[in-house]
């Protein structure tokens, strides 16, 4: 079964919080409200979709899912 | 009402008004022409005035501080007068480097947790108006005037520790700065919002809370504690930009439901749309068009933009390009790829978002619940602010069970 991995760009990240909303068990916010990326390395299998809607929703592309 | 009738528009892609009501009753009906047929509009009225609207335009706009400065961010005849870094009204109109410290100092009271907190006070507000506009015993109710424009009020004013009676003086302000913008009005100072402000940072001093302003009152930058104009600058911006914004956005997203029963039905049947129908009324009705001045020659879009131009960056408009978005004019309550620009984009990304996402949230549940059935009265009455907020101001609801 392949895996994903998510890349998350801090810099690019400015807190639209929209990845934290859809994807808690993925990302946390910090005290400012940027994101914190909480899986290092694959994403389990059952979050994957979730990974790719945190994705398709940050207003900054600061998300990427790597196949 | 303008002193002086604003000439019509006879060409929106060379003699665009963004402030005339001709606007405000069909914008998105221009930006669509426009993104086909001239996507970056220019106009020589405000001393000349760019309006891009295609999404890739506006996020670069948007990300570019170095040829845009937020120095002025309301299109006016003339330009401000108070000097880049800071702007009249931190952080919103500052640029870098300065931005990153009058934006950092407001992120703890704004981050999604600290929301969490206000939510209560959100959600009292809204039964209070709803037990109002029940006890009232009509079935005729203005969703504007009467439910959406006073729910930002109350949280802000506690939030800032001011009385929630003051709410209707917030409103004139803010109309006179954010919808009359550029009309000559000879006020009085003591019945401005500098001179209501300027009284109580003086009383806060004396008396500090765990508010927002005490917060402001005592915060300090390298050792130096913030300059007045610092702290009423903020504290204006929190009240301006927080209460005609989420109006609108409440008020349009009633307006979207009292015409489609279906999404009525499915928000009421479907709690897992929520979330989706939420981002989906930011997109489609995004209340706020941004502006940049154009500090050094840049091109845009092929255009040649110049030193001292104004720019519009109509977030609405990105929302609505199909390059940017499937179904682009289509409202879809349950969008899955909705990467919306409604708080902006880049290093002014909306600080109040949370909060604005919470009310607007809370107000439609409320709402909902109570009313589940409704309908515009009077769909022709329905009035729209002009400028650069676009939201319902007048709105008769007639409550069908
Ligand atoms: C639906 C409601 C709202 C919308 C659509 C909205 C939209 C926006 C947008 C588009 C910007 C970007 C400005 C720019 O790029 O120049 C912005 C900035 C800002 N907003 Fe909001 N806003 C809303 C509600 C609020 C609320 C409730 C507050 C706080 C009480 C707030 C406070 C701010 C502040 C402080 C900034 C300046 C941020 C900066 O320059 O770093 N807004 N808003
Ligand atoms: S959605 Fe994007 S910009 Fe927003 S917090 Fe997540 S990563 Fe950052």
């Amino acid at each position: 079964m392949p895996t994903v991995k998510i890349k998350y760009d801090r810099d690019a990240c400015q807190g639209h919080n929209r990845c934290y909303m859809l994807a808690p068990e993925l990302f946390d916010t910090d005290d400012e409200g940027y994101a914190i990326l909480l899986v290092e390395g694959d994403v389990p299998a059952e979050l994957e979709e979730k990974a790719r809607l945190a994705a398709d929703n940050c207003p900054e592309f600061a998300i990427e899912i790597i196949d | 009402m303008p002193d002086v009738p604003r000439p019509p528009v006879t060409d929106w892609a060379t003699d665009f008004d963004h402030t005339h009501p001709d606007y405000a009753a069909s914008a998105p009906e221009i930006w669509d022409e426009l993104r086909e047929t001239c996507p970056v509009a220019h106009t020589e009225r405000f001393g000349g005035a760019w309006l891009p609207t295609r999404h890739e335009d506006v996020a670069r706009i948007a990300k570019d501080t170095d040829n845009f400065s937020s120095q002025g961010i309301i299109v006016t005849d003339w330009r401000p007068d108070v000097p880049r870094p800071m702007g009249y009204a931190p952080p919103i109109t500052s640029d870098p480097p300065f931005h990153a410290i009058a934006r950092g100092l407001l992120l703890q009271f704004f981050s999604p947790k600290a929301i969490d907190g206000w939510e209560a006070t959100a959600r009292a507000t809204c039964r209070e108006l709803i037990a109002e506009i029940k006890a009232s015993g009509t079935d005729l109710v203005d969703g504007a005037a009467d439910y959406a424009q006073h729910i930002p009020v109350r949280v802000i004013a506690d939030m800032l520790d001011l009385p929630r009676e003051d709410g209707d003086k917030f409103r004139v302000f803010i109309h006179r700065i954010m919808e009359e913008p550029g009309q000559n009005q000879v006020l009085d100072y003591e019945d401005t919002l500098e001179a209501y402000l300027s009284r109580k940072i003086i009383e806060r001093r004396e008396n500090l809370g765990d508010d927002l302003i005490s917060y402001l009152c005592n915060a300090d930058v390298e050792g130096m504690a913030l300059e007045d104009r610092h702290i009423f600058g903020t504290i204006a911006l929190l009240i301006i930009a927080g209460i005609d914004t989420t109006w609108s956005g409440i008020g349009s997203s009633i307006w979207h439901l009292a015409q489609n029963p279906v999404d009525r039905k499915r928000w009421l049947t479907d709690p897992e749309v929520r979330p989706f129908a939420l981002e989906e009324f930011l997109r489609f009705y995004a209340p706020v068009t941004m502006a940049r001045l154009v500090a050094e020659d840049v091109e845009v879009g092929g255009c040649p933009m110049k030193e001292g131009d104004w720019t519009l960056l109509p977030f609405p408009s990105a929302n609505r390009d199909p390059e940017a978005f499937d179904n682009a004019d289509e409202f879809v309550i349950d969008r899955q790829r909705n990467r919306h620009t409604a708080f902006g984009l880049g290093i002014h990304r909306c600080v109040g978002s949370n909060l604005a996402r919470m009310e607007m949230r809370v107000a439609i549940e409320e709402w909902m619940d109570a009313f589940p059935d409704f309908e515009l009265a009077d769909p022709e009455s329905v009035t729209w602010s002009t400028g650069q907020v676009r939201g319902p101001r007048a709105m008769s609801i007639r409550i069908t069970s």
